[in-house]
């Protein structure tokens, strides 16, 4: 199962964790947010960005190595 | 453990337009309340009137949405009857500047035990735009065509100087300071204010050819800097964001118990 689960019904499509993913996991597809698993690497930033609280990440399903937060360094 | 258990699922989804930052505040509150292990019995919102002021709404706790400029007013009131309660009153730029900016500053000079969230995106967005006393010279507004003449307040100089014990400044960009100097705000024992600066891609972005919701936010990450950070230091156009002040003073709930217990003596 996806780890990031995004309700559609709530999403606005309004493009903030589109932008923001670090690894670029999300798209738009008919104005809603969509994920890629393959590339998300589950750090939680779309979870903590969305405006809609639309997006939620099951952190439990993390694997151990490689976890990189590039925002909120600056 | 879900921000979900925290909400009034039946009102979702919120009314904010798309790309709103006022959801990315709620957002963060939200999950500072669950880290603080906050019964949300034990929470207290109290908003005015704004788009800001909706989000009394969308939260599972004790609520109350009342007037415009005077939420500070109300919360104060509940707060003197039960000092037990965690009060979070957020309001809209306007809200607390301009109508409620006598009750702000007295807030300040009490010190009473409170996290009051300035929602700042420098326009009023529910009355269709018009200029706040934040959105500073120069800025189009539905009520300023040829561009706006009014200085800006610095929210956070003007709670200082009117003695507000925990002063902090973050953006909806930043969303994880949002959430650590909220969690700072709630554990300050005192006035705590915590100003985001926020996007409004509705009126203040389009009215100022600022983009969409992600062009306003990358604007508030190339804009800004961490207090004490040598980016701030070569550049003081940049806006400065953290911990402004943090000190300790009588708390207005705790003097006002002694003078109970005072009365009460004789």
């Amino acid at each position: 199962m996806d780890p990031v689960s995004i309700r559609a019904q709530w999403c606005k499509g309004c493009g903030i964790c589109v932008a923001f993913c670090p690894k670029k996991a999300l798209r738009l597809e008919n104005e809603k947010a969509v994920h890629n698993p393959e590339l998300c690497i589950l750090c939680g930033m779309c979870e903590l960005y969305c405006p809609d609280l639309a997006v939620t990440v099951d952190k439990s399903q993390k694997k151990p190595q490689a976890t990189r937060e590039v925002a909120n360094e600056s | 453990m879900s921000v979900n258990n925290y909400i009034r699922e039946r009102f979702f989804p919120h009314l904010w337009c798309p790309g709103c930052g006022h959801g990315t505040i709620l957002n963060a509150l939200l999950r500072t309340v669950e880290s603080l292990g906050i019964d949300k019995s034990n929470m207290c919102m109290v908003s005015g009137i704004g788009c800001s002021a909706r989000i009394s709404g969308y939260v599972d706790f004790h609520s109350m949405h009342s007037m415009h400029g005077r939420a500070l007013a109300c919360a104060t009131g509940i707060k003197m009857i039960k000092p037990e309660l965690n009060v979070v009153v957020p309001m809209g730029d306007g809200d607390a500047m301009a109508i409620g900016g006598n009750h702000f500053i007295h807030a300040c000079r009490r010190n009473i035990d409170m996290v009051a969230i300035i929602m700042n995106n420098r326009i009023y967005g529910m009355t269709g735009g018009q200029y706040s006393p934040l959105s500073g010279s120069g800025i189009l507004a539905t009520t300023a065509p040829y561009r706006s003449i009014d200085r800006e307040f610095d929210a956070t100089q003007l709670a200082m100087g009117a003695g507000a014990t925990f002063v902090a400044r973050t953006t909806a960009f930043h969303v994880k300071e949002i959430g650590s100097l909220l969690k700072k705000a709630f554990e300050h024992k005192g006035f705590s204010v915590v100003e985001v600066l926020t996007q409004c891609p509705t009126y203040f972005g389009r009215k100022n050819k600022f983009g969409g919701p992600v062009q306003m936010l990358e604007w508030y990450r190339d804009n800004t800097a961490p207090l004490g950070s040598k980016k701030l230091e070569e550049n003081s156009d940049l806006i400065p964001r953290g911990v402004f002040r943090q000190v300790d003073a009588p708390e207005y709930c705790a003097e006002y118990a002694k003078i109970v217990e005072k009365a009460h003596k004789e």
